[in-house]
């Protein structure tokens, strides 16, 4: 596949492997903003290739850990009533939320739909007029403009029985949260490339200079992981703390101005509680008023619903690379894969899982 | 957070809406993609597609640069005098615990 | 610990595993039973017999490259296949629903005739059930199969040993893509169709070029190549190193899975077997699979190692290696 296999050529990578080799000189602490990256670390075991001093801190990009558990609840009920056809990423379908998660729904004979695009959504309340369809609109920048989209679209086909669960959480603002968090140990970040693709990279460059931190735009495969490793690790050895883009393919400083432009005209910034870390002030998108017709809190009444989150899963600690699952008391007792009590527990790259899975293989892997 | 791929524009077409879409084909399979955010982007190109929307038409120059960049890394190592022996060639997979 | 069955207990992975290991073994404990093969091998009268049983409730019915009829047939005769037997006598039971249209019947019916005459096998018995509207999703179908295992040839994972060399018969993930394909929220185009096929010539050529030396066959059906190799791994108590560079799969298949974010290790075969063999029969079992129409991709993807027993480990394109565990459920399409 084109653009796709040049970045997984063996050779190179392991050239980037010396480069990293030979470039550090001391132990560095990394963060990979986005779970896709962490997906494709831990897919490619590039985490085994790095030398001891590198190491690397799975970071909150991935709405399966982030999204609270109040949306979960909602989403939940609003799937239990007999009239919605409730649809969403196959992601969210195992997030625990306080009591049941969607597939326990659907074993009730909830109707819940996975689809690849919320225009897929769209089409399914277009076919099915006597449903109400719902789509859960989790995810960050770069979801935004695909569930803009649905909701324009729904606008000017006034179609009636279409509405999002809106969920959308905005990356610098996280980004700030950990920078400044008392006990952070993360000096170096890997900025998710698909997110900048679509808003640019230009809302990094303050937190950078303010915090000290290299901030590398990175993309999603081997060597763009490995290349973005380099380059963050160069900087932190010369003392500098830019942003670079190494994602360049895809990413420009202003990023997707046309998408943006969607995104303002139908969600607005707002404060948003993210799971485990707690409420982040502008971080999160709502629909502006001319589209709180397509809000599906306030269609299904549940907006009013809060909900303590378990105080023995420590998901937030663990987010902003303060923790490691290992040190959790809940970690592979009461929480594991089957019965995960925490959000990075369920999602196949959030780092308590990641722990789990390939935690207990990293005894087996033999070095050589 | 957003797994997008990238794709061969095959086809353009607007939709009722007057909504730029399009087929776009991820190697051999094709997949309706909206085209609406990458106005730019024509028949034969590149676009990264993520839940359905291009989000960026793929720039082919940038491309090889980033593959043409690793050369620049051996060539700096080189002038350093840190020329690659062959125990280092074959990396020493390290395990951290 | 489930209060409710989850589409997960049916998903081939871990969690069932837990049902048949924690419910169903306690409740039938014998030696035969215990092997958890894909069918099991009876002693009788100085007959070794394989004997296997399935079901069918794939949905969309009729798919690209097959429906449930053919599948049915297939699916029983490659079990018997791997247990080294070669097919003799099917069962079939049809579970309809009231309602379902006699056109699909008689459709379904005959693709399970012309898939037993090129399988070469008879059906032989059967039983037909009706339930109410609205109970049974339109047609389900159960079989059991029938088969004699010949002379010198032993199929077990006790027999796997470490430097065994495992092979696979062809491209992986190709039936599970295809049936996404055509599924609703999911669809995309494609020219691939389900590689349902039935195996057992494929598996003669096999034991005919290397027989007492093929010490273990599994065709990696639900829950994909990863879920078998960690059953094998387990019950045969060593561990598995693959190669991933080595994995045949076609560029649509990996298509679909890039941008469903699937890893095809995990995603439905159909007409595909893994094969463990002795190191120094490895050449000529790769030389016979591909020399059968039906093993034309087929390649070496790993070795039987002594460590880490029990867990299969990847190393992967770029040469970093990771453990390729059991997923607990189905798995499912991602965005992240």
């Amino acid at each position: 596949m084109k653009y796709v296999d040049e970045y997984r050529d063996e050779a190179a990578a392991q050239q980037y492997v010396q480069a990293i080799r030979r470039t550090v000189t001391q132990p560095w602490t990394l963060m990979e903003i986005c779970g896709g990256q962490t997906h494709t670390i831990l897919k490619f075991g590039l985490d085994r290739m790095l030398p001891k001093e590198v190491t690397l801190v799975h970071g909150p990009g991935c709405p399966v850990c982030v999204t609270p558990v109040e949306f979960l609840d909602k989403a939940v009920t609003i799937a239990s009533r007999p009239e919605v056809i409730f649809c969403s990423f196959g992601d969210m379908l195992r997030v625990p939320g306080s009591h049941e998660d969607l597939l326990i729904v659907k074993a009730r004979g909830g109707d819940i739909r996975i689809v690849y695009s919320p225009l897929d959504a769209l089409k399914l309340a277009q076919d099915r007029p006597d449903r109400e369809v719902v789509f859960f609109a989790v995810g960050f920048e770069t979801t935004a403009p695909a569930n803009a989209m649905a909701v324009w679209q729904s606008k000017q086909m006034k179609l009636p029985n279409f509405s999002i669960l809106s969920a959308h959480v905005l990356v610098p603002p996280a980004i700030e949260a950990i920078f400044s968090a008392p006990g952070n140990e993360v000096q170096g970040v890997l900025a998710p490339g698909h997110v900048c693709s679509v808003m640019g990279y230009w809302e990094y460059e303050p937190l950078a200079e303010q915090y000290r931190v290299p901030i590398v735009v990175t993309g999603f495969e081997p060597l763009d992981i490995l290349q973005g490793l380099y380059m963050t690790l160069q900087e932190l050895e010369e003392g500098r703390f830019e942003v670079k883009n190494q994602y360049a393919r895809s990413v420009h400083r202003e990023g997707n101005t046309q998408a943006q432009r969607l995104i303002r005209e139908v969600f607005e910034v707002t404060d948003r509680a993210w799971r485990g870390i707690g409420m982040i002030p502008r971080s999160g998108l709502r629909l502006r008023d001319g589209y709180t017709e397509f809000d599906a809190e306030r269609r299904f009444a549940v907006a009013e619903m809060a909900v303590e989150e378990s105080p023995e899963c420590i998901a937030g600690l663990i987010l902003q690379g303060r923790k490691k699952p290992p040190e959790c008391s809940a970690f592979s007792l009461c929480c594991t894969p089957e019965h995960p009590l925490g959000a990075p527990m369920v999602s196949g790259e959030g780092a308590c899982a990641a722990y789990y899975r390939y935690g207990q293989g990293a005894q087996k892997v033999s070095s050589r | 957070m957003c797994l997008a791929i990238p794709g061969k524009i095959i086809s353009i077409e607007d939709n009722p809406l007057g909504v730029r879409m399009g087929k776009v084909s991820f190697g051999g399979i094709g997949k309706e993609v909206c085209l609406a955010y990458t106005s730019e982007a024509q028949v034969g190109d590149y676009v990264v597609v993520h839940a359905g929307f291009a989000i960026s038409r793929l720039d082919e120059e940038e491309a090889q640069h980033t593959l043409e960049a690793l050369a620049e890394v051996e060539e700096a190592a080189k002038e350093r005098g840190e020329s690659l022996t062959a125990t280092e060639r074959n990396c020493s997979i390290s395990c951290r615990k | 610990e489930y209060p409710t069955v989850l589409m997960a207990h049916g998903g081939g992975g871990r969690l069932t595993r837990m049902l048949i290991e924690r419910m169903f073994l306690p409740a039938f404990r014998n030696s035969t039973i215990e092997t958890l093969h894909d069918g099991a091998v009876l002693e009788i009268e100085g007959l070794r017999l394989a004997f296997t049983t399935d079901s069918f409730v794939i949905n969309p019915l009729f798919f690209p490259g097959g429906d449930i009829g053919e599948l049915a047939v297939n699916g029983t005769v490659n079990d018997l296949a791997m247990c080294g037997a070669r097919p003799l006598y099917l069962s079939l039971s049809f579970i309809l629903e009231e309602g379902f249209p006699m056109e699909d019947l008689w459709r379904v019916t005959r693709s399970i005739q012309a898939a037993a005459e090129e399988a070469e096998v008879k059906v032989v018995t059967g039983d037909t059930k009706v339930v109410d509207r609205g109970k049974g999703d339109g047609l389900f179908i159960n079989t059991s199969g029938v088969g004699l295992i010949p002379e010198g040839v032993e199929i077990s994972p006790q027999r796997v040993c470490p430097g065994d060399v495992v092979l696979i018969s062809g491209a992986i993930a190709v039936h599970g893509i295809a049936i996404l394909s055509v599924r609703e929220g999911l669809e995309f185009e494609t020219t691939l169709e389900s590689d349902t096929a039935p195996l057992n010539g494929l598996v003669k050529a096999l034991l005919d070029s290397a027989g007492p030396q093929v010490h273990m066959l599994r065709d990696p059906t639900r829950g994909g190549v990863a879920t078998t190799l960690n059953e094998i791994a387990s019950s045969a108590k060593v561990g598995i190193m693959l190669e991933e560079a080595g994995i045949p799969i076609r560029d649509e298949v990996r298509g679909a899975c890039e941008i469903l974010g699937l890893d095809p290790l995990y995603v439905a075969n159909e007409g595909k077997y893994l094969a463990i063999v002795a190191p120094e029969a490895a050449d000529a079992a790769l030389e016979a699979m591909r020399a059968h129409p039906l093993g034309r991709e087929a390649a070496i993807i790993g070795h039987v190692v002594e460590e880490h027993a029990g867990t299969v480990i990847l190393r992967s394109q770029v040469g970093g290696k990771r453990v390729v565990d059991m997923l607990s459920g189905e798995q499912l399409p991602r965005i992240c």
